[in-house]
């Protein structure tokens, strides 16, 4: 399939790879299948797996109508893989090997590199099906519930495409890769997953719709920096995953909105003008916003350290080496090699912070970094505008970045969201106002309660605006088989 | 690097480096680097990495835990970091590092190493290291000079030496030679090894013998402490005694002198030189082991050890311009022979052992010290069992003959002892006498023989103790020229040739660590390929790719 936009379901895989005419990666691909079916079983959604639930798959790899939409058993799921269209004559867009062709085969120089990148990036995949498949038990409404299942499906097949580079381009170390990937477990003391962010809880919903604004959102900024690798087959996939991360985002962005509405007009209808009335907020059966701001402060400081260190050797050698670039290169305008520039890198220095110009190419995780707050603010404007609308006198704020962080510069210092140093003492007396504690979880589990009639809302959540595929408010989602 | 003076002086206190945790008989030793802590400017000890400063932390910590700590049977030795063990020399200070630095940095380093593993072999004190992180290039090095190795297996926990692929140097610190003689490793599975940047985690690295088990995070903690308590329990440590006190080390330098209590350092930079000056005990030997322990510090073989040990590392870091160490003595030759015996006869004490195999260190540091060494046998001198292996470690040793007209000292005499036929072990596995007498083993029975003997100048040369005698006609001003003309020569082929003819006979560990890889590691540090502008050293961090010379040498 030289043009790579038809995908060949005749197999047990479907893919726009040719996989048919490539009898050594079908088999390994093949053998790996069971096990992955036996994961999806045992880690995936919880109780689930016969339902019939509404799901988008993809049936080509076009940026315009290329998926379809249909009831679908999950274990069933079409999971393949699907690389988006090559681009003729493509060049390495950075880094010492810039206007070269990219490679279509691994160099070896970077091969260890290479593997590592995918690795890590194919752990965070299954790792957030683990973390959210209890949540289906208490979903508020069946749009969501199957909003839940689309972003579990879609990561597993973000699993299937990071396990299919292995395979076709890693020899026996990428297969044994593929192996572990399914082995570790999210949050599981002897076989975690790789990345901190990936071994928390996700706990309830509003934890659901924070880690899916935050930190898909981090998967979105990594896969677009991996999308203009110069090794050819990760851009492709990457650029074809960033498709369906586009998803993940909105679930997470209107999930909290929604979240947002439903109390800012529990309050207005009670008179409650006073955002911090956290009681009296409670009364009515919906999240106070301080609460939510708790949740924010964090999933964005866990999440800001799957970004590493500010200044980083290995992010200049993938850099440089052609094989990770910057948010958005192609978009850049600048020499692409940044063998001279300098980039300004807040650092905790002495017990203060202060703004150091390093190397371009050590600071690009930080730089990375930056481009997603700025991502993040987006969304915060977004849910501000809506209490600012309601007239209450709050606003939700991304904490400062070196607050509550374990990697990186600010990893050995304590801060208050406004990024004032404190002390041990400090910290300890302040946790439980900036971040969720123990009261806090226990409300919110209280309110989680499933609700499976359709187009009906829990009290928490507001209704969305427009359905999936443009269905009316009160269609079944999920059809439940108990 | 600054020409700040270096100090090897430290006490726990003083730690920024390292943490001492005791529960009973077992001591855990963490690494918990201050990033901020540097010995220079310019650079941060990120991810455990260290610098000489660490190492120096470290050497103290280990002689503490002999001296001050006869209870402590094993150690724990790990990181206090979350997410790494140890990362190895912080390779920004090694790109800054003059060559100088680094070939005494990289031997100081070697020398704490084979300490702990003396600790382990000789002292009844086993360590056990237990690696949770990451623990890359001198941070394995460090772990495998542990008895034990154990291994988290949290799916990234690793050991590598990954020197060769990132640095383009050589695991230098031992590393390499530990991994083929020491663990054993296969050596196509260690050419894997140590050209796999990531390394090796869980079983494999069992498989391969790079460590000794491996446990899963849910075991780990008891692992290692039933582990460090089954070690323990092979020790023969008198858990109840007491240990000793090690105080700081008094010292006054002045422009040109170093002042010890037992040692003394006469500085002539014009002329390159550095007379070191050791004075014989001052009190008779004591008369129990008891009254020596109560001596503690001030018991003179290990007062004077003490000196003798700060005075070298001194002169190697502070001195690098000093190339020729002229070793004199002044003291009482029977009171020097009467401490050996007392040594001697209370070899099985923990104490006494200890002193033993410090001095044994000692004399070590002084083989491996890459500068010229002299012994002046004079009169009124102690050259006398312990202190005459500084004439046989020394590249010549030069006697007086006869007497000057109206000196009243006794004359010049060598004695040999029972501590020149056994304890104090060069590197090469044989003593002084052993290495010195390589192709003629009837020379060392007659050695033996003559234990005791006061010998003179003549009876020296004739049993080939010396290299040459002179009396009072000639001994200024042939010492003159010959001092002259060491001082005169390159000091490169000199480092060379010195290191060649020191350590005559088989290889070990040891000698292949000093002699075969540290030689290896010094000619790759001048290299370009490492050290050039465009070398990996220079380009690690930047994301520049070094460019390599491609020609093999
Ligand atoms: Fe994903
Ligand atoms: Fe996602």
């Amino acid at each position: 399939m030289p043009d790579g936009m038809n995908i060949d379901y005749d197999g047990l895989i479907p893919n726009n790879v040719g996989l048919n005419a490539d009898a050594r990666v079908r088999k390994a691909l093949e053998t790996w299948h069971p096990g992955y079916i036996d994961w999806w079983k045992d880690m995936g959604p919880e109780g689930f797996q016969d339902s019939l639930v509404y799901l988008r798959t993809a049936i080509g790899v076009d940026p315009k109508g290329w998926a379809k939409f249909d009831y679908v058993k999950m274990p069933e799921y079409k999971w393949g893989i699907l690389l988006a269209p090559a681009v003729p004559d493509r060049k390495i867009p950075f880094g010492k090997h810039k206007g070269e062709p990219v490679w279509q085969e691994v160099p070896g120089e970077y091969r260890a590199m290479l593997r590592r990148l995918i690795t890590v990036q194919g752990d965070t995949e299954p790792a957030s099906v683990e973390q959210q498949r209890h949540l289906g038990t208490t979903a508020p409404s069946l749009y969501d519930l199957r909003n839940l299942f689309q972003v579990n499906v879609e990561e597993g097949r973000h699993l299937w495409s990071m396990v299919y580079l292995l395979h076709k381009y890693f020899g026996t170390e990428g297969r044994e890769e593929a192996e572990e990937l399914l082995a570790r477990r999210s949050g599981h003391q002897d076989t975690p997953r790789m990345l901190g962010a990936f071994n928390e809880a996700t706990p309830d919903w509003l934890s659901f719709f924070m880690f899916t604004f935050f930190t898909d959102r981090d998967g979105k900024m990594q896969l677009e920096a991996l999308a203009q690798s110069g090794f050819d087959p990760l851009s492709r996939t990457c650029r074809f995953m960033l498709t369906e991360e586009a998803h993940h985002m909105f679930v997470g962005d209107s999930g909290v909105q929604r979240v947002v509405e439903r109390t800012v007009e529990a309050m207005q209808q009670a008179g409650i003008t006073d955002a911090h009335d956290i009681a009296g907020v409670r009364k009515l059966g919906v999240i106070d916003l301080p609460t939510i701001q708790k949740k924010i402060n964090l999933h964005f400081s866990l999440t800001l350290d799957l970004f590493g260190n500010e200044i980083s050797t290995n992010a200049a050698n993938a850099f440089n080496a052609g094989i990770k670039g910057r948010y958005r290169e192609d978009k850049l305008e600048d020499d692409h090699q940044l063998l001279e520039a300098t980039y300004p890198v807040l650092r905790h220095v002495g017990g203060d912070f202060i703004t150091e110009d390093v190397p371009a190419l050590s600071a690009l995780n930080l730089r990375l970094r930056n481009d997603y707050v700025q991502d993040c603010n987006s969304g915060i404007t977004r849910w501000n505008r809506v209490i600012e609308k309601a007239g209450i006198d709050f606003r939700l704020a991304l904490p400062h970045v070196a607050f509550n962080r374990h990697i990186g510069e600010f990893a050995a210092i304590h801060t208050d969201i406004a990024g004032q140093i404190i002390d041990d003492a400090a910290w300890a007396k302040l946790q439980d106002h900036v971040l969720p504690n123990q009261g806090d979880a226990d409300y919110i589990t209280s309110l989680m309660v499933a609700v499976t009639e359709p187009g009906a809302f829990a009290g928490w959540i507001a209704a969305p605006r427009v359905g999936i595929d443009n269905k009316p408010g009160d269609f079944e989602y999920v059809q439940v088989v108990a | 690097m600054s020409a700040k003076l270096i100090d090897f002086r430290t006490e726990p206190s003083a730690y920024r480096h390292w943490k001492l945790e005791f529960d009973g008989n077992i001591a855990h030793l963490i690494m918990d680097v201050d990033s901020t802590a540097g010995l220079f400017d310019g650079y941060e000890l990120k991810l455990n990495s260290y610098d000489l400063g660490v190492d120096i932390e470290l050497n103290d910590a280990v002689q503490r835990l002999r001296f001050e700590h006869p209870e402590v049977q094993a150690v724990i030795f790990r990181s206090g970091k979350e997410n790494v063990f140890c990362a190895g020399a912080n390779i920004r200070m090694l790109s800054k590092a003059s060559h100088v630095h680094k070939v005494n940095f990289c031997k100081f380093t070697n020398e704490t190493r084979l300490a702990i593993e003396d600790a382990s072999a000789q002292s009844g004190q086993t360590y056990i290291c237990a690696i949770k992180g990451t623990a890359a290039g001198g941070g394995y090095e460090l772990a495998v000079t542990a008895d034990y190795i154990m291994l988290i297996d949290d799916r990234k926990s690793s050991v590598s030496l990954p020197e060769l692929p990132l640095l383009a140097v050589l695991p230098g610190t031992g590393g390499l030679t530990r991994v083929t003689d020491k663990r054993k490793v296969r050596r196509d599975l260690a050419d894997v090894f140590c050209t796999t940047e990531e390394g090796v985690r869980g079983k494999r690295a069992v498989q391969w013998r790079l460590v000794d088990e491996v446990l899963p995070p849910s075991a780990w903690v008891e692992g290692v402490s039933s582990r460090a308590r089954a070690l323990a329990e092979k020790s023969d440590r008198p858990r109840d005694a007491k240990g000793i006190a090690l105080p700081r080390l008094a010292r006054e330098i002045t422009p040109d002198t170093v002042t010890y209590r037992h040692v003394q350092v006469v500085l002539e930079p014009a002329r390159r030189r550095a007379t070191i000056t050791i004075h014989g005990p001052g009190n008779p030997a004591p008369d129990s082991v008891e009254a020596a322990q109560s001596l503690g510090a001030d018991f003179w073989p290990l007062a004077m050890a003490r000196d003798l040990d700060d005075a070298i590392l001194h002169l190697r870091l502070n001195e690098p311009e000093l190339g020729l160490l002229v070793f004199r003595s002044i003291g009482d030759v029977a009171s020097v022979l009467a401490h050996d015996e007392f040594l001697a006869a209370n070899a099985n004490h923990w104490l006494m052992r200890e002193i033993t195999h410090y001095l044994k260190r000692t004399l070590k540091r002084v083989d491996v010290t890459s500068r010229s060494l002299i012994t002046l046998i004079e009169p009124g001198s102690c050259f006398a069992g312990t202190l005459a292996e500084l004439a046989f470690a020394a590249d010549r040793a030069v006697m007086f003959a006869g007497s000057a007209i109206g000196d009243n000292r006794p004359p010049a005499a060598i004695t040999l002892g029972v501590m020149n036929f056994g304890p104090y072990k060069m590197g090469n596995g044989l003593t002084r006498l052993e290495t010195r007498f390589l192709g003629e083993a009837a020379s060392v029975v007659r050695a033996r023989s003559l234990v005791g003997t006061t010998l003179d100048a003549d009876a020296a040369m004739e049993a080939g103790l010396v290299t040459a005698s002179y009396d009072a006609t000639d001994w200024d001003d042939e010492i003159r020229i010959m001092l002259e003309e060491r001082a005169s020569f390159s000091p490169d082929s000199l480092t060379g040739l010195e290191a060649n003819l020191r350590f005559a006979g088989p290889e070990t560990m040891e000698t292949r660590i000093f002699g075969r890889l540290t030689a290896w590691q010094n000619w790759i540090f001048q290299r370009p390929n490492a050290v050039g502008v465009d070398g990996a050293l220079q380009r690690y961090g930047s994301g520049q790719q070094p460019v390599y010379d491609r020609n093999r040498v």
